[in-house]
Protein backbone atom coordinates (compact mmCIF):
# COMPACT_ATOMS: atom_id res chain seq x y z
CA UNK A 1 0.00 0.00 0.00
CA UNK A 2 1.51 3.26 -1.12
CA UNK A 3 0.61 6.78 -0.18
CA UNK A 4 -0.94 9.02 -2.80
CA UNK A 5 1.66 11.61 -3.63
CA UNK A 6 3.05 11.81 -7.10
CA UNK A 7 2.90 14.02 -10.16
CA UNK A 8 1.32 12.78 -13.37
CA UNK A 9 3.85 10.63 -15.15
CA UNK A 10 4.39 10.60 -18.87
CA UNK A 11 2.60 7.31 -19.31
CA UNK A 12 -0.63 8.67 -17.79
CA UNK A 13 -3.44 9.10 -20.31
CA UNK A 14 -5.68 10.87 -17.81
CA UNK A 15 -4.63 12.39 -14.50
CA UNK A 16 -5.76 14.98 -12.03
CA UNK A 17 -4.19 16.92 -9.18
CA UNK A 18 -5.72 18.76 -6.26
CA UNK A 19 -9.17 18.20 -7.67
CA UNK A 20 -12.11 19.31 -5.51
CA UNK A 21 -15.84 19.46 -6.09
CA UNK A 22 -18.51 20.77 -3.79
CA UNK A 23 -22.24 20.97 -4.35
CA UNK A 24 -23.37 23.88 -2.21
CA UNK A 25 -22.26 22.96 1.28
CA UNK A 26 -21.85 19.29 0.46
CA UNK A 27 -18.34 18.14 -0.27
CA UNK A 28 -18.23 15.51 -2.99
CA UNK A 29 -14.43 15.12 -2.83
CA UNK A 30 -11.43 17.21 -1.86
CA UNK A 31 -7.86 17.47 -3.11
CA UNK A 32 -7.91 14.30 -5.18
CA UNK A 33 -4.90 13.13 -7.18
CA UNK A 34 -5.45 10.30 -9.61
CA UNK A 35 -3.98 8.89 -12.77
CA UNK A 36 -4.85 6.26 -15.33
CA UNK A 37 -1.96 4.77 -17.29
CA UNK A 38 -2.02 4.29 -21.01
CA UNK A 39 -3.14 0.81 -22.06
CA UNK A 40 -4.10 -0.24 -18.53
CA UNK A 41 -7.36 -0.91 -16.78
CA UNK A 42 -7.54 1.53 -13.88
CA UNK A 43 -10.17 0.87 -11.26
CA UNK A 44 -11.72 3.35 -8.83
CA UNK A 45 -13.39 1.74 -5.85
CA UNK A 46 -15.04 3.06 -2.73
CA UNK A 47 -18.16 2.84 -0.66
CA UNK A 48 -21.44 4.48 -1.66
CA UNK A 49 -21.02 8.23 -1.39
CA UNK A 50 -17.22 8.06 -1.37
CA UNK A 51 -17.21 10.40 -4.35
CA UNK A 52 -16.12 8.09 -7.14
CA UNK A 53 -19.00 8.73 -9.52
CA UNK A 54 -18.68 12.50 -9.06
CA UNK A 55 -14.93 12.26 -9.63
CA UNK A 56 -15.52 10.37 -12.87
CA UNK A 57 -18.14 12.88 -13.95
CA UNK A 58 -15.63 15.70 -13.39
CA UNK A 59 -13.00 13.84 -15.38
CA UNK A 60 -15.29 13.39 -18.39
CA UNK A 61 -16.70 16.92 -18.35
CA UNK A 62 -20.17 16.36 -16.90
CA UNK A 63 -19.27 18.48 -13.87
CA UNK A 64 -16.72 21.27 -13.78
CA UNK A 65 -14.42 20.90 -10.73
CA UNK A 66 -14.12 23.76 -8.24
CA UNK A 67 -10.36 23.46 -7.98
CA UNK A 68 -7.50 21.44 -9.37
CA UNK A 69 -6.12 20.43 -12.76
CA UNK A 70 -7.08 17.66 -15.15
CA UNK A 71 -4.49 16.36 -17.59
CA UNK A 72 -5.58 14.38 -20.62
CA UNK A 73 -3.09 12.97 -23.07
CA UNK A 74 -0.33 15.24 -21.83
CA UNK A 75 -2.27 18.49 -21.92
CA UNK A 76 -3.98 20.50 -19.21
CA UNK A 77 -7.45 20.02 -20.48
CA UNK A 78 -10.53 20.55 -18.39
CA UNK A 79 -13.59 19.76 -20.48
CA UNK A 80 -16.49 22.16 -20.32
CA UNK A 81 -18.96 19.46 -21.31
CA UNK A 82 -19.11 15.74 -22.23
CA UNK A 83 -19.13 16.62 -25.93
CA UNK A 84 -15.66 18.17 -25.67
CA UNK A 85 -14.40 15.17 -23.74
CA UNK A 86 -15.79 12.88 -26.42
CA UNK A 87 -14.13 14.87 -29.17
CA UNK A 88 -10.83 14.71 -27.29
CA UNK A 89 -11.12 10.91 -27.18
CA UNK A 90 -12.86 9.98 -23.91
CA UNK A 91 -15.92 7.78 -24.35
CA UNK A 92 -18.17 7.06 -21.39
CA UNK A 93 -20.30 3.96 -20.99
CA UNK A 94 -23.18 5.23 -18.91
CA UNK A 95 -24.65 3.35 -16.01
CA UNK A 96 -28.11 3.57 -17.56
CA UNK A 97 -26.67 2.20 -20.81
CA UNK A 98 -27.83 5.11 -22.98
CA UNK A 99 -29.13 3.00 -25.83
CA UNK A 100 -32.25 3.84 -27.82
CA UNK A 101 -34.63 0.87 -27.57
CA UNK A 102 -36.53 1.51 -30.78
CA UNK A 103 -33.44 1.85 -32.95
CA UNK A 104 -31.50 -1.07 -34.38
CA UNK A 105 -28.12 -2.30 -33.19
CA UNK A 106 -26.41 -0.66 -36.18
CA UNK A 107 -28.29 2.62 -35.68
CA UNK A 108 -27.29 2.68 -32.03
CA UNK A 109 -23.64 1.97 -32.81
CA UNK A 110 -23.56 4.89 -35.24
CA UNK A 111 -25.88 7.25 -33.39
CA UNK A 112 -24.74 10.84 -33.85
CA UNK A 113 -21.82 9.76 -36.00
CA UNK A 114 -23.80 8.35 -38.89
CA UNK A 115 -22.09 7.65 -42.19
CA UNK A 116 -23.61 9.71 -45.00
CA UNK A 117 -23.02 9.94 -48.69
CA UNK A 118 -23.54 13.23 -50.44
CA UNK A 119 -25.72 13.50 -53.49
CA UNK A 120 -25.55 17.12 -54.50
CA UNK A 121 -26.91 19.14 -51.57
CA UNK A 122 -28.39 16.04 -49.93
CA UNK A 123 -26.63 13.99 -47.29
CA UNK A 124 -28.26 10.60 -47.21
CA UNK A 125 -27.51 7.84 -44.73
CA UNK A 126 -25.29 5.07 -46.04
CA UNK A 127 -27.13 2.31 -44.22
CA UNK A 128 -25.31 -0.48 -45.99
CA UNK A 129 -21.91 0.84 -44.96
CA UNK A 130 -23.10 1.33 -41.38
CA UNK A 131 -24.42 -2.22 -41.18
CA UNK A 132 -21.19 -3.62 -42.58
CA UNK A 133 -19.03 -1.60 -40.22
CA UNK A 134 -21.31 -2.45 -37.30
CA UNK A 135 -20.77 -6.14 -38.01
CA UNK A 136 -17.03 -5.55 -38.18
CA UNK A 137 -17.04 -3.60 -34.90
CA UNK A 138 -18.96 -6.36 -33.14
CA UNK A 139 -16.82 -9.19 -34.49
CA UNK A 140 -13.59 -7.36 -33.60
CA UNK A 141 -14.69 -7.64 -29.97
CA UNK A 142 -16.14 -11.15 -30.52
CA UNK A 143 -19.63 -9.93 -29.66
CA UNK A 144 -22.19 -12.38 -30.92
CA UNK A 145 -25.22 -10.57 -32.29
CA UNK A 146 -27.83 -12.36 -34.42
CA UNK A 147 -28.48 -9.35 -36.62
CA UNK A 148 -27.37 -5.72 -36.60
CA UNK A 149 -30.80 -4.82 -37.98
CA UNK A 150 -32.46 -6.00 -34.77
CA UNK A 151 -34.06 -3.47 -32.47
CA UNK A 152 -32.18 -3.03 -29.20
CA UNK A 153 -35.42 -3.44 -27.24
CA UNK A 154 -35.31 -7.19 -27.79
CA UNK A 155 -31.80 -7.66 -26.42
CA UNK A 156 -30.76 -8.82 -22.95
CA UNK A 157 -29.03 -6.56 -20.46
CA UNK A 158 -25.66 -8.15 -21.22
CA UNK A 159 -26.06 -7.73 -24.95
CA UNK A 160 -27.07 -4.10 -24.47
CA UNK A 161 -24.05 -3.45 -22.28
CA UNK A 162 -21.87 -5.10 -24.92
CA UNK A 163 -23.26 -2.72 -27.55
CA UNK A 164 -22.67 0.29 -25.30
CA UNK A 165 -19.06 -0.77 -24.78
CA UNK A 166 -18.63 -1.57 -28.46
CA UNK A 167 -19.90 1.87 -29.39
CA UNK A 168 -17.52 3.53 -26.95
CA UNK A 169 -14.55 1.51 -28.18
CA UNK A 170 -15.55 1.69 -31.83
CA UNK A 171 -15.19 5.43 -32.10
CA UNK A 172 -11.40 5.19 -31.87
CA UNK A 173 -11.52 6.42 -28.28
CA UNK A 174 -8.22 6.75 -26.44
CA UNK A 175 -9.91 6.13 -23.12
CA UNK A 176 -13.14 4.32 -22.26
CA UNK A 177 -14.74 5.14 -18.91
CA UNK A 178 -17.18 2.60 -17.48
CA UNK A 179 -19.33 3.32 -14.46
CA UNK A 180 -20.47 0.05 -12.86
CA UNK A 181 -20.65 -1.81 -16.19
CA UNK A 182 -22.01 -5.01 -14.66
CA UNK A 183 -24.20 -3.56 -11.90
CA UNK A 184 -27.49 -4.77 -13.36
CA UNK A 185 -26.29 -8.03 -14.92
CA UNK A 186 -26.58 -11.69 -14.03
CA UNK A 187 -23.61 -13.97 -13.36
CA UNK A 188 -23.19 -15.23 -16.91
CA UNK A 189 -23.71 -11.82 -18.44
CA UNK A 190 -21.22 -10.30 -16.03
CA UNK A 191 -18.65 -12.89 -17.14
CA UNK A 192 -19.32 -11.97 -20.76
CA UNK A 193 -18.88 -8.25 -20.16
CA UNK A 194 -15.69 -8.93 -18.19
CA UNK A 195 -14.34 -10.95 -21.11
CA UNK A 196 -15.21 -8.04 -23.36
CA UNK A 197 -13.30 -5.60 -21.14
CA UNK A 198 -10.26 -7.91 -21.29
CA UNK A 199 -10.44 -8.01 -25.08
CA UNK A 200 -10.57 -4.20 -25.15
CA UNK A 201 -7.48 -4.06 -22.97
CA UNK A 202 -5.69 -6.52 -25.27
CA UNK A 203 -6.39 -4.05 -28.06
CA UNK A 204 -4.48 -1.40 -26.07
CA UNK A 205 -7.53 0.69 -25.16
CA UNK A 206 -7.10 2.50 -21.85
CA UNK A 207 -9.98 1.91 -19.47
CA UNK A 208 -11.22 3.48 -16.26
CA UNK A 209 -13.55 1.19 -14.37
CA UNK A 210 -15.75 2.23 -11.45
CA UNK A 211 -16.98 -0.73 -9.49
CA UNK A 212 -18.31 -1.97 -6.18
CA UNK A 213 -17.21 -5.48 -6.85
CA UNK A 214 -13.73 -6.01 -5.37
CA UNK A 215 -13.25 -9.43 -6.91
CA UNK A 216 -14.12 -8.08 -10.32
CA UNK A 217 -11.75 -5.17 -9.86
CA UNK A 218 -8.91 -7.52 -8.92
CA UNK A 219 -9.66 -9.77 -11.90
CA UNK A 220 -9.83 -6.98 -14.46
CA UNK A 221 -7.65 -4.09 -13.47
CA UNK A 222 -3.95 -3.27 -13.34
CA UNK A 223 -4.08 -0.42 -10.86
CA UNK A 224 -6.68 0.19 -8.16
CA UNK A 225 -7.47 3.56 -6.61
CA UNK A 226 -9.43 3.70 -3.38
CA UNK A 227 -11.71 6.57 -2.34
CA UNK A 228 -13.14 7.06 1.11
CA UNK A 229 -15.32 9.92 2.33
CA UNK A 230 -14.36 12.26 -0.49
CA UNK A 231 -10.62 11.60 -0.46
CA UNK A 232 -8.32 9.42 -2.50
CA UNK A 233 -6.80 7.33 0.26
CA UNK A 234 -4.71 4.72 -1.49
CA UNK A 235 -3.55 3.21 -4.73
CA UNK A 236 -2.30 -0.33 -5.19
CA UNK A 237 -1.30 -2.66 -8.00
CA UNK A 238 -4.08 -5.21 -8.47
CA UNK A 239 -1.55 -8.04 -8.62
CA UNK A 240 -0.10 -7.08 -5.22
CA UNK A 241 -3.26 -6.77 -3.20
CA UNK A 242 -5.85 -9.03 -1.62
CA UNK A 243 -9.59 -8.76 -1.27
CA UNK A 244 -9.18 -8.25 2.47
CA UNK A 245 -6.76 -5.41 1.98
CA UNK A 246 -9.21 -3.68 -0.40
CA UNK A 247 -12.03 -4.06 2.09
CA UNK A 248 -9.82 -2.59 4.79
CA UNK A 249 -8.87 0.35 2.57
CA UNK A 250 -12.43 1.08 1.54
CA UNK A 251 -13.84 0.91 5.06
CA UNK A 252 -10.88 2.62 6.72
CA UNK A 253 -10.15 -0.32 8.99
CA UNK A 254 -6.51 -0.52 7.93
CA UNK B 1 -20.82 -12.33 -26.37
CA UNK B 2 -23.18 -15.11 -25.36
CA UNK B 3 -22.13 -18.22 -23.53
CA UNK B 4 -21.65 -21.29 -25.74
CA UNK B 5 -24.96 -22.74 -24.60
CA UNK B 6 -26.74 -19.58 -25.65
CA UNK B 7 -24.91 -19.32 -28.94
CA UNK B 8 -26.89 -22.01 -30.66
CA UNK B 9 -30.23 -20.57 -29.71
CA UNK B 10 -29.24 -17.03 -30.59
CA UNK B 11 -28.01 -18.23 -33.98
CA UNK B 12 -31.32 -19.92 -34.55
CA UNK B 13 -33.06 -16.72 -33.60
CA UNK B 14 -30.78 -14.93 -36.02
CA UNK B 15 -31.67 -17.34 -38.80
CA UNK B 16 -35.37 -16.83 -38.11
CA UNK B 17 -34.77 -13.10 -38.22
CA UNK B 18 -33.26 -13.28 -41.71
CA UNK B 19 -35.77 -15.62 -43.37
CA UNK B 20 -39.32 -14.32 -43.82
CA UNK B 21 -41.77 -15.85 -41.34
CA UNK B 22 -44.57 -18.05 -42.63
CA UNK B 23 -47.89 -16.46 -43.56
CA UNK B 24 -49.73 -18.20 -40.73
CA UNK B 25 -47.23 -16.97 -38.15
CA UNK B 26 -47.49 -13.49 -39.61
CA UNK B 27 -51.27 -13.46 -39.37
CA UNK B 28 -51.14 -14.56 -35.72
CA UNK B 29 -48.66 -11.85 -34.74
CA UNK B 30 -50.48 -8.82 -33.26
CA UNK B 31 -47.60 -6.53 -34.18
CA UNK B 32 -48.24 -7.34 -37.84
CA UNK B 33 -51.79 -6.06 -37.45
CA UNK B 34 -50.63 -2.98 -35.57
CA UNK B 35 -47.99 -2.12 -38.16
CA UNK B 36 -50.35 -2.69 -41.06
CA UNK B 37 -53.60 -1.55 -39.44
CA UNK B 38 -54.10 1.26 -41.92
CA UNK B 39 -53.45 -0.97 -44.96
CA UNK B 40 -55.66 -3.78 -43.67
CA UNK B 41 -58.35 -1.25 -42.74
CA UNK B 42 -58.18 0.43 -46.13
CA UNK B 43 -58.43 -2.87 -48.01
CA UNK B 44 -61.31 -3.94 -45.76
CA UNK B 45 -63.19 -0.70 -46.37
CA UNK B 46 -62.62 -0.87 -50.13
CA UNK B 47 -64.03 -4.42 -50.21
CA UNK B 48 -67.03 -3.64 -48.00
CA UNK B 49 -67.95 -0.36 -49.72
CA UNK B 50 -67.19 -1.84 -53.14
CA UNK B 51 -69.73 -4.59 -52.57
CA UNK B 52 -72.34 -2.43 -50.83
CA UNK B 53 -72.14 0.42 -53.33
CA UNK B 54 -70.36 -0.32 -56.64
CA UNK B 55 -70.14 3.42 -57.39
CA UNK B 56 -67.49 3.56 -54.67
CA UNK B 57 -65.04 1.79 -56.97
CA UNK B 58 -65.72 4.00 -59.99
CA UNK B 59 -62.70 5.90 -61.31
CA UNK B 60 -64.45 9.22 -60.74
CA UNK B 61 -65.18 8.43 -57.11
CA UNK B 62 -61.69 7.13 -56.42
CA UNK B 63 -60.22 10.29 -57.92
CA UNK B 64 -62.53 12.41 -55.79
CA UNK B 65 -61.56 10.36 -52.75
CA UNK B 66 -57.85 10.94 -53.36
CA UNK B 67 -58.45 14.66 -53.88
CA UNK B 68 -60.38 14.85 -50.63
CA UNK B 69 -57.64 12.91 -48.82
CA UNK B 70 -54.75 15.12 -49.95
CA UNK B 71 -55.13 17.74 -47.19
CA UNK B 72 -55.38 15.14 -44.44
CA UNK B 73 -52.37 13.23 -45.82
CA UNK B 74 -50.22 16.37 -45.68
CA UNK B 75 -51.40 17.19 -42.14
CA UNK B 76 -50.84 13.62 -40.95
CA UNK B 77 -47.24 13.80 -42.15
CA UNK B 78 -46.70 16.93 -40.08
CA UNK B 79 -48.34 15.31 -37.08
CA UNK B 80 -46.17 12.21 -37.55
CA UNK B 81 -42.92 14.18 -37.13
CA UNK B 82 -44.20 15.63 -33.87
CA UNK B 83 -45.61 12.36 -32.53
CA UNK B 84 -42.29 10.64 -33.37
CA UNK B 85 -40.65 12.91 -30.77
CA UNK B 86 -43.28 11.76 -28.23
CA UNK B 87 -45.11 15.07 -28.61
CA UNK B 88 -48.48 16.04 -30.07
CA UNK B 89 -49.47 19.09 -32.10
CA UNK B 90 -52.97 20.16 -31.11
CA UNK B 91 -52.56 23.53 -32.85
CA UNK B 92 -52.35 21.93 -36.29
CA UNK B 93 -55.88 22.74 -37.47
CA UNK B 94 -55.72 26.23 -35.96
CA UNK B 95 -52.48 26.83 -37.88
CA UNK B 96 -54.25 25.74 -41.08
CA UNK B 97 -56.93 28.35 -40.40
CA UNK B 98 -54.36 31.08 -39.70
CA UNK B 99 -52.48 30.18 -42.88
CA UNK B 100 -55.68 30.34 -44.91
CA UNK B 101 -56.61 33.73 -43.49
CA UNK B 102 -53.17 35.22 -44.06
CA UNK B 103 -53.29 33.88 -47.60
CA UNK B 104 -56.69 35.49 -48.11
CA UNK B 105 -55.71 38.84 -46.56
CA UNK B 106 -52.42 39.19 -48.45
CA UNK B 107 -54.13 38.22 -51.69
CA UNK B 108 -57.01 40.62 -51.06
CA UNK B 109 -54.53 43.41 -50.33
CA UNK B 110 -53.24 42.94 -53.86
CA UNK B 111 -49.75 41.66 -53.14
CA UNK B 112 -50.17 38.73 -55.50
CA UNK B 113 -51.01 35.13 -54.88
CA UNK B 114 -47.42 33.88 -54.72
CA UNK B 115 -46.42 36.21 -51.92
CA UNK B 116 -49.70 35.30 -50.21
CA UNK B 117 -48.84 31.59 -50.37
CA UNK B 118 -45.29 32.15 -49.16
CA UNK B 119 -46.42 34.29 -46.23
CA UNK B 120 -49.13 31.79 -45.30
CA UNK B 121 -46.62 28.94 -45.13
CA UNK B 122 -44.13 31.17 -43.31
CA UNK B 123 -46.77 32.06 -40.71
CA UNK B 124 -47.78 28.47 -40.00
CA UNK B 125 -44.12 27.41 -39.86
CA UNK B 126 -43.57 30.20 -37.36
CA UNK B 127 -46.44 28.84 -35.24
CA UNK B 128 -44.74 25.44 -35.26
CA UNK B 129 -41.37 27.00 -34.42
CA UNK B 130 -42.98 28.87 -31.53
CA UNK B 131 -44.51 25.63 -30.27
CA UNK B 132 -41.10 23.97 -30.35
CA UNK B 133 -39.34 26.82 -28.58
CA UNK B 134 -41.98 27.05 -25.83
CA UNK B 135 -41.84 23.28 -25.28
CA UNK B 136 -38.05 23.00 -25.14
CA UNK B 137 -36.90 26.34 -23.72
CA UNK B 138 -39.96 26.76 -21.52
CA UNK B 139 -39.93 23.11 -20.44
CA UNK B 140 -43.72 22.96 -20.74
CA UNK B 141 -45.47 19.73 -21.79
CA UNK B 142 -46.28 19.51 -25.50
CA UNK B 143 -49.94 19.05 -24.77
CA UNK B 144 -50.23 22.28 -22.79
CA UNK B 145 -48.21 24.42 -25.19
CA UNK B 146 -50.06 23.33 -28.31
CA UNK B 147 -53.40 23.63 -26.53
CA UNK B 148 -52.39 27.20 -25.74
CA UNK B 149 -51.32 27.98 -29.29
CA UNK B 150 -54.50 26.29 -30.56
CA UNK B 151 -56.47 28.93 -28.70
CA UNK B 152 -54.06 31.80 -29.35
CA UNK B 153 -53.77 31.14 -33.07
CA UNK B 154 -57.54 30.77 -33.39
CA UNK B 155 -57.93 34.16 -31.73
CA UNK B 156 -55.33 35.71 -33.97
CA UNK B 157 -57.12 34.35 -37.03
CA UNK B 158 -60.42 35.80 -35.85
CA UNK B 159 -58.86 39.19 -35.09
CA UNK B 160 -57.09 39.40 -38.45
CA UNK B 161 -60.15 38.36 -40.44
CA UNK B 162 -62.75 40.12 -38.32
CA UNK B 163 -64.56 36.80 -38.31
CA UNK B 164 -65.50 37.14 -41.95
CA UNK B 165 -64.61 34.66 -44.70
CA UNK B 166 -62.30 36.06 -47.38
CA UNK B 167 -62.95 35.11 -50.99
CA UNK B 168 -59.82 34.09 -52.88
CA UNK B 169 -60.45 34.19 -56.62
CA UNK B 170 -57.00 33.26 -57.78
CA UNK B 171 -56.61 31.43 -61.08
CA UNK B 172 -53.42 29.85 -59.73
CA UNK B 173 -55.29 28.28 -56.83
CA UNK B 174 -58.20 27.37 -59.08
CA UNK B 175 -55.82 25.49 -61.35
CA UNK B 176 -54.15 23.86 -58.34
CA UNK B 177 -57.53 22.63 -57.14
CA UNK B 178 -59.02 21.46 -60.40
CA UNK B 179 -56.11 20.70 -62.71
CA UNK B 180 -54.59 17.31 -63.03
CA UNK B 181 -51.50 15.63 -64.35
CA UNK B 182 -51.82 12.03 -65.50
CA UNK B 183 -54.35 10.15 -63.42
CA UNK B 184 -54.23 12.43 -60.38
CA UNK B 185 -55.22 16.00 -59.59
CA UNK B 186 -52.48 18.42 -58.54
CA UNK B 187 -53.39 18.25 -54.82
CA UNK B 188 -52.81 14.49 -54.97
CA UNK B 189 -49.39 15.09 -56.49
CA UNK B 190 -48.64 17.58 -53.73
CA UNK B 191 -49.52 14.92 -51.17
CA UNK B 192 -47.45 12.28 -52.98
CA UNK B 193 -44.43 14.62 -53.07
CA UNK B 194 -44.90 15.36 -49.37
CA UNK B 195 -44.93 11.63 -48.63
CA UNK B 196 -41.75 11.07 -50.64
CA UNK B 197 -39.82 13.97 -49.12
CA UNK B 198 -40.93 13.07 -45.58
CA UNK B 199 -40.08 9.41 -46.10
CA UNK B 200 -36.56 10.29 -47.22
CA UNK B 201 -36.15 12.73 -44.32
CA UNK B 202 -37.28 10.13 -41.79
CA UNK B 203 -35.44 7.07 -43.06
CA UNK B 204 -32.47 8.34 -45.02
CA UNK B 205 -31.10 11.34 -43.15
CA UNK B 206 -29.28 11.88 -39.86
CA UNK B 207 -32.16 14.12 -38.83
CA UNK B 208 -34.57 11.19 -39.12
CA UNK B 209 -32.46 8.96 -36.88
CA UNK B 210 -31.98 11.76 -34.37
CA UNK B 211 -35.72 12.42 -34.42
CA UNK B 212 -36.51 8.81 -33.52
CA UNK B 213 -33.73 8.76 -30.92
CA UNK B 214 -35.13 11.92 -29.33
CA UNK B 215 -38.60 10.41 -29.26
CA UNK B 216 -37.32 7.06 -28.00
CA UNK B 217 -35.12 8.08 -25.06
CA UNK B 218 -34.52 11.79 -24.85
CA UNK B 219 -31.95 11.55 -22.06
CA UNK B 220 -29.89 8.89 -23.78
CA UNK B 221 -30.02 10.82 -27.02
CA UNK B 222 -28.75 14.00 -25.42
CA UNK B 223 -26.08 12.04 -23.50
CA UNK B 224 -24.77 11.04 -26.92
CA UNK B 225 -24.54 14.65 -27.99
CA UNK B 226 -27.75 14.89 -30.03
CA UNK B 227 -29.24 18.36 -29.75
CA UNK B 228 -32.65 17.06 -28.74
CA UNK B 229 -34.14 20.53 -28.29
CA UNK B 230 -33.23 21.51 -31.83
CA UNK B 231 -34.68 18.23 -33.10
CA UNK B 232 -37.97 18.91 -31.31
CA UNK B 233 -38.16 22.48 -32.59
CA UNK B 234 -37.47 21.19 -36.11
CA UNK B 235 -40.25 18.59 -35.78
CA UNK B 236 -42.79 21.24 -34.74
CA UNK B 237 -41.62 23.58 -37.50
CA UNK B 238 -42.12 20.79 -40.04
CA UNK B 239 -45.59 20.27 -38.61
CA UNK B 240 -46.31 23.98 -39.04
CA UNK B 241 -44.94 23.91 -42.58
CA UNK B 242 -47.28 21.02 -43.43
CA UNK B 243 -50.16 23.03 -41.96
CA UNK B 244 -49.24 25.83 -44.37
CA UNK B 245 -49.28 23.50 -47.39
CA UNK B 246 -52.62 22.15 -46.18
CA UNK B 247 -53.91 25.73 -45.91
CA UNK B 248 -53.03 26.34 -49.58
CA UNK B 249 -54.82 23.16 -50.62
CA UNK B 250 -57.82 24.02 -48.45
CA UNK B 251 -58.22 27.57 -49.79
CA UNK B 252 -57.77 26.24 -53.33
CA UNK B 253 -60.43 23.61 -52.70
CA UNK B 254 -63.13 25.82 -51.20
CA UNK B 255 -62.20 29.12 -52.90
CA UNK B 256 -62.19 31.14 -49.72
CA UNK B 257 -60.41 31.49 -46.39
CA UNK B 258 -62.76 30.64 -43.55
CA UNK B 259 -62.08 31.89 -40.02
CA UNK B 260 -63.18 28.54 -38.65
CA UNK B 261 -61.25 25.65 -37.29
CA UNK B 262 -61.97 22.33 -38.85
CA UNK B 263 -61.56 20.27 -35.68
CA UNK B 264 -62.09 17.01 -37.54
CA UNK B 265 -58.83 17.78 -39.43
CA UNK B 266 -56.94 17.83 -36.14
CA UNK B 267 -58.58 14.73 -34.71
CA UNK B 268 -58.24 12.85 -38.00
CA UNK B 269 -54.56 13.76 -38.27
CA UNK B 270 -53.94 12.15 -34.87
CA UNK B 271 -56.18 9.25 -35.84
CA UNK B 272 -54.28 8.68 -39.09
CA UNK B 273 -51.00 8.67 -37.17
CA UNK B 274 -52.33 6.07 -34.73
CA UNK B 275 -53.76 3.95 -37.56
CA UNK B 276 -50.41 4.23 -39.30
CA UNK B 277 -48.69 2.34 -36.50
CA UNK B 278 -46.79 5.35 -35.12
CA UNK B 279 -46.18 5.04 -31.39
CA UNK B 280 -47.74 7.90 -29.42
CA UNK B 281 -44.89 7.39 -26.93
CA UNK B 282 -42.40 8.37 -29.63
CA UNK B 283 -39.40 6.71 -31.19
CA UNK B 284 -41.27 4.68 -33.74
CA UNK B 285 -42.71 6.11 -36.91
CA UNK B 286 -43.33 5.70 -40.60
CA UNK B 287 -44.68 8.04 -43.26
CA UNK B 288 -46.50 5.57 -45.47
CA UNK B 289 -48.55 4.26 -42.51
CA UNK B 290 -50.13 7.59 -41.52
CA UNK B 291 -50.60 8.52 -45.21
CA UNK B 292 -52.57 5.33 -45.77
CA UNK B 293 -54.34 5.94 -42.45
CA UNK B 294 -55.46 9.33 -43.78
CA UNK B 295 -56.60 7.66 -46.97
CA UNK B 296 -58.54 5.09 -44.97
CA UNK B 297 -60.35 7.72 -42.86
CA UNK B 298 -61.29 9.63 -46.01
CA UNK B 299 -62.50 6.41 -47.64
CA UNK B 300 -64.64 5.76 -44.58
CA UNK B 301 -66.36 9.14 -44.81
CA UNK B 302 -66.68 8.84 -48.59
CA UNK B 303 -68.18 5.33 -48.39
CA UNK B 304 -70.61 6.20 -45.63
CA UNK B 305 -71.77 9.21 -47.64
CA UNK B 306 -72.31 7.03 -50.71
CA UNK B 307 -74.33 4.64 -48.58
CA UNK B 308 -76.45 7.64 -47.50
CA UNK B 309 -75.51 7.20 -43.88
CA UNK B 310 -76.15 10.43 -41.99
CA UNK B 311 -73.05 12.59 -41.56
CA UNK B 312 -73.72 12.44 -37.83
CA UNK B 313 -72.53 8.84 -37.78
CA UNK B 314 -69.16 9.63 -39.33
CA UNK B 315 -67.36 10.90 -36.20
CA UNK B 316 -68.70 7.87 -34.35
CA UNK B 317 -67.25 5.52 -36.96
CA UNK B 318 -63.90 7.33 -36.97
CA UNK B 319 -63.74 7.19 -33.17
CA UNK B 320 -64.53 3.48 -33.07
CA UNK B 321 -61.84 2.70 -35.63
CA UNK B 322 -59.18 4.75 -33.88
CA UNK B 323 -59.88 3.15 -30.51
CA UNK B 324 -59.76 -0.26 -32.16
CA UNK B 325 -56.39 0.57 -33.73
CA UNK B 326 -55.08 1.75 -30.37
CA UNK B 327 -56.26 -1.51 -28.77
CA UNK B 328 -54.37 -3.54 -31.37
CA UNK B 329 -51.27 -1.44 -30.64
CA UNK B 330 -51.57 -2.40 -26.97
CA UNK B 331 -51.24 -6.09 -27.80
CA UNK B 332 -48.06 -5.40 -29.69
CA UNK B 333 -45.94 -5.47 -26.53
Amino acid sequence: MSAVNHSPSADAILACEGLSKHFGGIRAFTDVAFQARRGEVTAVIGDNGAGKSTLIRCLVGVHVPDAGDIFFDGRVHPFANPDEARKAGIETVHQNLALIDELTVAQNLFLNREIVRRIGPLALLDRKAMKQQARAMLSRLSINMPSVSQRVRRLSGGQRQAISICRAAGSGAKLVVMDEPTAALGVQETANVEALIRRLREQAVSIILVSHNFDQVRRLSDQIWVMRAGRMVATVRASETTGNELVALVTGAA
Amino acid sequence: MSAPAENASSREAGAAEESPPSLAALLLDPSFWADWASVVGLIGLVIVFGIAQPVFLSVANLQALLLAAAILVVLSIGQTFVVATAGIDLSLAAAVMLGAIILGLVDAAGYGIFLACVLAVAATSAVGFLNGVLITAGRIPDFVVTLGTLSGVTGLGLILSGGEPIMVGSTFLLRLASGSFGPFGYPVWVAISAVLVAHIALYHTRFGVHLLATGGQVESASALGIHTNRVKIAAYTISGFCAGIAALLLVARIGSAEPQINTSLLLNSVAAVVLGGVSLFGGRASILGPAIGALMLTALVNGLTLLSVSAFYQPLAVGAIVVLAALIMRYKK
